[in-house]
């Protein structure tokens, strides 16, 4: 009797018990070219809990059927699964309301959306969209596409030599000319979290609406977006231990309200005739056709699972993996530390010298240790920085001290093989 | 740990401190870019055609030890032979990098050192950029004469 009541102090005081996280993800006992699996890509896609595996298993077993459409039991549970994730991403988001939740497939799908059906809206010849430096290439390209079709032009905030945004050039960018600002709250190549708050409310004193790309923050990051006063939050499942090809938007009412569907379909209209089709309410009106629903499921499970965990604690932990990896690495001789930004999370990207990322990559690879090499869909940071490519080892609530000894050994391994 | 021997063979890594014909041909009548933006490297070739014949070959650029050993090993192989001959030594090379580990290879020379490349399918776009960027240079060469007849 004793333990329930003590069960809420023990769980805000226990330390971050790392060994149960792991014992929760089945794929961390994997061995890898004979190797144990050393998992350092979580920044490209994190690795799912065994509720997250259960909750797709469980939809498919027990629950597969469409959503909103039928009168049988099978849908009834489906559209319960799907409208409970929705409610779940609204809580974690802080929104709200559920119905400004749109499910998307994903972080790239979110910003497409946005960029097509707010920005088409509101853009003309002259306007300026502001993005940074640090943006991942699907936080660019669907704004070149709206710009190329609208008149409007890019200005883009560039960064120091640590990897952080220039705030003096930011202030600069902003005019009245500024409709939209996009920007990321977490770099994913190099693990820089940048001021959105207060960005966010220049940004707003200039008049302009704020996308922020949330799919490096929502691993690691408690997001609010009513405190961050954001206009719009777009994040992904699966770099949030939920399945791939899901996510979601976050939208203001009033914005969402005004802005004509993105793609036509099915669940998206409530009145179709050839004459005139009236479109269906928020937030079904940007869900056309038949979604991703066990995905959807997974996700809700991967919500409730973060939810679960002490995410101070949790990123506690992680900033120490994040301290401790920086400082191993570094005494290695030839390494040079790319993005060195005050704040920081998940992200360790480096050189070693004479050693290209891909080549340091295969031979880590053959150790079992999994990291990214290349550009990571980032390619201005690696202009910015003149370099072609990093060797970027990224971590989640599993990672620990010994994976990164194990990295380290790998890396000595690499200068072995190129002494 | 033996498949990475086979990767990183003591001449790759020789190659890739020291590539050889890494310059620029001034006098290049044929030049081509080769880009792999997965991965982001990238090379330039020049060629220096006597009629049919590769009198030189020469390669800049940035890219991992298996792509840029690989340049100098194609350029090395390529000096001296036909359009006709670099076609067919291209395919031979695509062959061997892209069959099955523990299959016979044709003896490539030089160039078989790069049969280790098979146990690893996300390198083989290292190991057969400079090819790619060759047979690209040399697509309109060596060509019958347009005929009106």
């Amino acid at each position: 009797m004793t333990s329930i009541a003590q069960a809420p102090s023990l769980k805000s005081q226990a330390p971050f018990d790392v060994a149960k996280i792991r014992a929760d993800f089945p794929i961390l006992s994997e061995i890898v070219h004979g190797k144990p699996l050393v998992y350092l890509d979580s920044a490209n896609t994190s690795q799912k809990p065994l509720s997250v595996i259960k909750a797709t298993d469980d939809y498919y077993r027990h629950a597969n059927a469409n959503i909103h459409r039928a009168t049988h039991l099978l849908s009834e549970r489906a559209t319960a699964l799907y409208e409970g994730a929705r409610a779940k991403a609204a809580k974690f988001l802080n929104a709200a309301e559920t119905q400004t939740i749109v499910l998307t497939k994903g972080t790239t799908d979110g910003i497409n959306l946005v960029a097509q059906s707010y920005g088409r809206s509101v853009l003309k010849p002259g306007d300026e969209i502001v993005l940074s430096w640090l943006e991942h290439h699907s936080n660019i390209v669907p704004w070149q596409l709206i710009a190329e079709q609208t008149g409007a032009t890019i200005k883009v905030v560039s960064i120091n030599d640590r990897g952080e945004l220039d705030l003096d050039d930011y202030a600069r960018l902003l005019s009245s000319r500024t409709k939209i600002v996009a920007v990321g709250h977490v770099s994913n190549a190099l693990g820089t979290i940048n001021p959105i708050k207060s960005m966010i409310a220049q940004a707003h004193a200039a008049g302009a609406v704020v996308l922020v790309d949330g799919a490096q923050a929502a691993p690691h990051l408690v997001i609010d977006v009513r405190d961050l006063d954001c206009d719009f939050y777009v994040l992904s499942s699966h770099k949030m231990f939920g399945p791939t090809g899901t996510g979601v938007l976050y939208g203001r009412r009033q914005l969402l309200d005004a802005m004509p569907p993105y793609q036509g379909g099915g669940d998206m209209i409530s009145n179709v005739t050839f004459e005139k089709t009236l479109y269906n309410q928020l937030p079904y009106k940007f869900e056309a056709g038949t979604p991703n629903i066990a995905g959807v499921a997974g996700f809700g499970a991967a919500i409730d699972y973060l939810t679960s965990i002490d995410r101070q604690a949790a990123l506690a932990h992680e900033d120490d993996v994040l301290d401790y990896a920086t400082k191993q690495v570094r005494e290695i001789a030839g390494v040079r530390i790319i993005g060195e930004a005050r704040h920081k999370t998940g992200v360790l990207s480096f050189l070693i010298e004479g050693v290209h990322p891909h080549d340091a990559g295969t031979i880590l690879d053959q150790q079992g240790i999994a990291v990214r090499t290349g550009q990571h869909c980032a390619q201005p940071v690696m202009d910015k920085f003149c370099i072609p490519a990093t060797i970027r080892a990224s971590l989640a609530i599993y990672n620990t001290r010994e994976d990164i000894d194990s990295l380290v050994g790998g890396l000595l391994k690499v200068k072995e093989v190129f002494a | 740990m033996n498949e990475l021997n086979d990767l990183y063979q003591e001449v790759i890594l020789d190659h890739n401190r020291r590539p050889h014909n890494f310059r620029v041909i001034d006098n290049a009548n044929a030049k081509q870019e080769g880009y792999n933006p997965l991965c982001g490297d990238r090379l330039t070739l020049y060629l220096k055609l006597d009629g049919d014949v590769i009198n030189d070959v020469a390669f800049q650029g940035t890219g991992c030890a298996i792509s840029k050993a690989s340049a100098s090993l194609m350029t090395d192989a390529l000096k001296g032979k036909t359009v006709k001959e670099a076609r067919d030594l291209f395919e031979q090379f695509h062959g061997m990098i892209t069959s099955t580990p523990g299959t016979p290879v044709d003896d490539l020379g030089k160039l078989s050192v790069f049969a280790g490349v098979r146990e690893f399918p996300t390198r083989i776009k290292c190991a057969s950029l400079a090819w790619h960027t060759m047979k690209a240079a040399v697509a309109h060469e060596g060509d019958a004469p347009v005929s009106t007849e």
